[in-house]
């Protein structure tokens, strides 16, 4: 009885946090300067959080070993910028300047959001049938592979009608392009980031806490125990990969409407390395931690490090600081992160209120750490 | 004879390219077997052989500055396996996997830091970038240098994997890691020299390449390492001759594909390959064949 | 130990947080910003461009708007020659709160940074990207060069006419705005005139041009027309050589770098480019520039290690007087007023008055310089310019 209540009250506390953070964020949107580099930095994170989270999903919940993610978001991409362009640009040369594009139909923007995600989805179905029968190393390097061709697929010039060949596309709807519904007043557009990947977040949440979840749990800590417990192997992996890439295909279009312009060439495995680093400093197997990592990456690599680049920041006349010293920084960073927090920094934990009421009654574990010697010495004893 | 005249460019290029692939595709195919770890970085540990001799050549005569490159490759090959990898020998594969990109991050990071982002000009090595006539196709001597260096090096590798004590160690640790380990081998000196090895022959590998391809930029390793560790799993990885073989058809195959104008495809091709081959025979063409253990 | 790294981790972001926080700009200052690319494949051309906005910078630190003299901040960013960086590098130049922003080589990430600008109310001068869509369909970018289409025509016709070739060969990278678009200007003026072309791309990394230059000799062209990056340029310019072709070496602007001279130096190779400026055009600037760079071991190494005067150099000189002149037009420091005005801005630069068209603020140039590689010396010899009306 106790545990229903404690339970009630922590789901009352997340949607008050839940409400407040977007309260924030309209009270930001509203008052700040909308170019600021914040803004820029909570739209992007987000938008990787959404990615990190569905890899996640089948690297840290199914045991999927794939690396297939940035082929995915390419996918999702192009398919929301073909989609969503409006017909009369398709038809004018500033963007399909080279080729007469084949595809009329225009649509607005969540249709093309979710076509986005289908078009993904059914992708990832049908390499699923066969690359899913590999594993661990084998299904990664297949999946980077698969990735590649999409990559090549969709630069290649017989294409062009469709993708634009090799070419970039733009002035399609991008994120200052949403509208309130039924208004002509622009939808503030880090909160729309916010809800669309929440949403989408809070989805895989609620399938991983489902039983499809507790299957691709079993699948992931011991393929044969599961499959003789009942469960059907091929069909949850596939489902794992078809949803996961699903909410990639999501995020890709998130991506292209915040970049305003999109083009194959940025899909590189390069990309999806990153995804993967996001999800191993959040911690393998936790949501949160890959929400939180993705804006920490992001915040680090486009914004807190930038001052390193500037050579004017130089002090006693040593000329370390110059163009490329933040990457070297932030690498390093990187490489302590992986080799001394190999868990990262959620481990397999999910965010708690019980935990963080702990947290806060004792950061840091200062106060625990006294009394730590008298409590071995009782266990010594014990044994 | 037209034929060959016409053909004879693009399979001299090949074979060429098949070669410096097969001395980066070892390194990936030996750590694969005995650590079981993808070793992204070595690509970039490639590049950064070319690097070295970029700025060492600037100050230091040849006859130097290439001992000291394989010196200092070697040297860089070794650090890495000791700092990003042995700390993780206990820990999931995924993480050293991780360490791994982290590595070559840092790596490709630090080269873009130091060249501040411009691609520096390989020196030209003498003898070895003359050109010469064969057949009527004008090409560098070191695209015929290439392919006997490669088999040479091949050869004595794997009598020194047949005969000495290290590479009989090697094949034992490869075989089994824990019963190695309790039969009184020190593992953590056999991996050593297995990236020791590895780096070496990538120190070589970049010699001949950037003799070829006289550019050497941050990325530069991005692209060939990716193409070697596809050539290793097409050969079976785990297994030496495997490498060299894959590398070569990867080699020559790319540079018929581009021949024929599918320029576009000359990546795809590769992977595609690789698709096929694991999809038909997963394990690669002479690779042991792996069993499930509960 | 793991709890102190932690700790020093987090407080190292704190620090940098603090410090970013930290800087806001006096009321006296303006700020331009530097859209250009220092590393990447276009690092080389980009620190050249930038060289010649930093020279005029430290010529004209100061400028009077509305009668209150401001001190210029010049704002570098580097967008690494990549289309996807460029949108965050430009939101980078628009939080520092520039008035009007200077670049890129390449109009890649010009074209892929252009909507940012554009978002923000700032206008946006291209330098040297030549691709139309750079400033079609968007009406906050303009630019002070001249258009591909045009560059196109010039270098098909100096191939017909001058060079007298029926066949060439054309190689641009795929998926790279500035030589996918040259290259296809150049062919339909090329087939216009009556003559072949065979068309490639090499992929994204690809450093093997063999193939490539066999393929061209294979099929008898008469021309090999690359106008792609120059780290390409060198890679290509040695198998030429290596493979003893014959063929001369057509290329755009990009080629117009003493990379390729060096490149080029003491080889047998004929390489002829269109270019903005040729260098002793202008002996004042070209003396004091050269000082300039010969001064500082920093600029030299940015240059390329040689003081030879590139056509971006003085492009990017140009481009700053000409932001300059926007800002005092405007009488303000606000985007939005300099936007009005640049319109009609107009000055006399190092490579000739420039002014913009009104319909997509390109500017008004119908002269293209050509030059050609001395490889004995490593210099530049100017051919007769090029001019279409």
């Amino acid at each position: 009885m106790k545990l229903k209540n404690e339970k009630k009250k922590d789901a009352l506390c997340t949607l008050i946090a839940i409400a407040v953070m977007l309260v924030v964020l309209i009270v930001m949107e509203l008052t700040m300067k909308s170019t600021s580099i914040l803004f820029t930095v909570l739209k992007k994170g987000m938008i990787y959080a959404l990615v990190a989270v569905s890899m996640n999903l089948l690297n840290g919940f199914t045991g999927l070993f794939s690396l297939g993610q940035a082929g995915f978001m390419l996918i999702g991409a192009y398919t929301y910028a073909i989609f969503s362009m409006p017909t009369a640009v398709k038809l004018g040369d500033t963007v399909y300047k080279y080729y007469d594009c084949a595809i009329s139909l225009e649509l607005g923007i969540f249709p093309a959001l979710l076509l986005a995600g289908l078009f993904a989805a059914v992708f990832a179905a049908l390499i699923g049938l066969p690359v899913l029968r590999l594993k661990s190393d084998y299904l990664a390097i297949a999946t980077l592979g698969f990735a590649e061709i999409f990559r090549a697929f969709f630069q290649w010039d017989a294409m062009g009608p469709v993708t634009n060949g090799a070419n970039v596309l733009r002035q399609y709807k991008d994120l200052t392009k949403v509208k309130i519904p039924f208004t002509n007043i622009p939808f503030p557009p880090t909160l729309f980031c916010f809800l669309v990947a929440g949403i989408c977040i809070a989805i895989i949440v609620l399938l991983i806490n489902s039983s499809y979840g507790r299957a691709f749990k079993a699948i992931r800590d011991d393929e044969i125990a599961a499959e003789a417990m009942g469960i059907n192997l091929f069909k949850h992996k596939e489902m794992s990969f078809v949803i996961s890439s699903f909410f990639a295909g999501i995020s890709g279009a998130l991506l292209a409407m915040f970049q305003y312009t999109v083009q194959a060439a940025q899909f590189k495995t390069a990309m999806t390395y990153e995804i993967l680093l996001i999800v191993v400093i959040g911690g393998i197997g936790s949501v949160t931690g890959s929400c939180i990592a993705s804006f920490l990456f992001i915040a680090c690599n486009e914004w807190w490090l930038r001052f390193l680049d500037e050579s004017s920041n130089n002090i006693l006349g040593l000329n370390i600081l110059r163009s490329g010293f933040r990457k070297v920084v932030f690498s390093i960073i990187i490489m302590i992160i992986v080799l001394f927090f190999s868990k990262g920094i959620m481990g397999e934990r999910e965010f708690s209120w019980a935990r963080a009421r702990a947290f806060f009654r004792d950061p840091f574990g200062l106060v625990s750490r006294r009394k730590k010697p008298a409590v071995s010495e009782e266990v010594s004893g014990d044994a | 004879m037209s034929f060959l005249q016409n053909s004879l460019p693009y399979i001299l290029a090949g074979i060429s390219v098949g070669g410096q692939y097969a001395l980066i595709a070892i390194g990936y195919t030996m750590v694969y077997g005995i650590l079981r770890l993808i070793n992204f970085a070595h690509g970039d540990v490639f590049m950064a052989a070319g690097m070295f001799m970029v700025f060492l050549s600037a100050s230091l005569p040849l006859g130097a500055a290439i001992p000291l490159v394989l010196l200092l490759t070697v040297l860089l090959g070794f650090l890495i396996e000791r700092a990003a990898y042995k700390p993780l020998r206990s820990a999931p594969r995924m993480s050293v996997m991780i360490s791994a990109i982290g590595v070559s991050y840092l790596i490709q990071n630090c080269a873009l830091y130091f060249t501040g982002g411009l691609a520096k000009v390989y020196p030209q090595l003498p003898w070895l970038s003359d050109t010469v006539t064969i057949f009527g196709a004008v090409t560098k001597r070191v695209t015929l240098v290439t392919p006997i260096l490669t088999i040479l090096l091949v050869v004595g590798l794997s009598l020194f994997i047949r005969y000495t004590k290290v590479g009989i160690a090697m094949r034992a640790v490869s075989k089994d890691f824990e019963t190695a380990r309790l039969m009184g081998i020190k593992v953590n000196s056999v991996i050593s020299a297995t990236f020791i090895i590895g780096s070496l022959l990538a120190a070589v590998g970049s010699l001949l390449y950037f003799t070829n391809y006289a550019s050497v930029t941050p990325t530069s390793g991005g692209m060939p390492g990716l193409k070697c560790f596809v050539a290793a799993v097409f050969g079976g990885i785990g297994s030496i001759p495997g490498a060299v073989i894959g590398a070569f058809i990867i080699g020559i195959a790319e540079n018929i594909i581009k021949g024929l104008g599918w320029t576009t495809f000359s990546v795809v091709f590769t992977f595609a390959l690789l698709i096929i081959i694991l999809l038909v025979k997963p394990t690669g063409l002479f690779g042991e064949k792996a069993t499930d253990k509960v | 130990m793991k709890k102190v790294l932690a700790l020093v981790l987090a407080l190292a972001l704190v620090f940098a947080l603090a410090a970013c926080g930290g800087s806001k700009a006096a009321d006296n200052t303006v700020t331009i910003g530097v859209f250009e690319p220092a590393s990447g494949d276009n690092g080389a051309g980009g620190k050249q461009e930038t060289l010649g906005v930093q020279y005029a910078n430290s010529v004209q630190p100061t400028v009077e708007i509305g009668g209150k003299t401001y001190n210029v901040v010049v704002k570098y960013v580097d967008n690494e020659s990549s289309n996807d960086k460029a949108p965050s590098a430009a939101a980078e130049l628009v939080s520092a709160g520039s008035s009007i922003i200077l670049g890129s080589y390449g109009s890649g990430v010009s074209i892929a940074g252009g909507p940012t600008f554009e978002a923000a109310g700032i206008p946006a001068v291209g330098i040297t990207c030549t691709n139309p869509a750079v400033t079609e369909g968007n009406g906050y970018y303009f630019r002070i060069c001249f258009l591909d289409p045009f560059q196109g025509t010039v270098l098909a016709n100096y191939a017909f006419s001058e060079l007298g070739v029926t066949k060439a060969y054309c190689l641009n990278k795929l998926g790279d705005d500035y030589s996918g678009g040259l290259v296809k200007y150049f062919i339909e003026a090329f087939e216009g005139l009556g003559g072949e072309c065979v068309h490639e791309e090499f992929p994204d990394g690809n450093s093997d041009f063999t193939s490539y230059v066999a393929n061209a000799k294979a099929a008898g062209c008469g021309v090999f027309f690359s106008p792609v990056s120059t780290e390409a340029a060198q890679l290509i310019i040695d198998q030429v050589v290596a493979q003893g072709a014959t063929f001369p070496l057509l290329a755009g602007d990009t080629w117009d770098s003493n990379v390729i001279l060096q490149a080029a130096k003491g080889k047998d190779v004929n390489i002829t480019v269109t270019t903005f400026y040729p260098e002793g055009a202008d002996a004042d600037f070209d003396s004091s520039i050269k000082a300039w760079i010969n001064g500082n071991s920093t600029n030299l190494a940015n240059n390329g290690g040689d003081d030879t005067v590139a056509a971006v150099t003085a492009m990017g000189y140009d481009a700053y007087f000409f932001a300059l002149a926007a800002l005092q037009k405007a009488g303000s420091t606000d985007p939005a007023k300099v936007m009005e005005t640049i319109w009609s801005t107009e000055i006399n630069g190092v490579t000739g008055p420039i002014a913009l068209d009104q319909t997509n603020g390109d500017a008004i140039r119908n002269t293209a310089f050509v030059k050609q590689a001395d490889t004995a010396t490593g210099t530049w010899i100017a051919l007769d310019p090029v001019t279409i009306n």
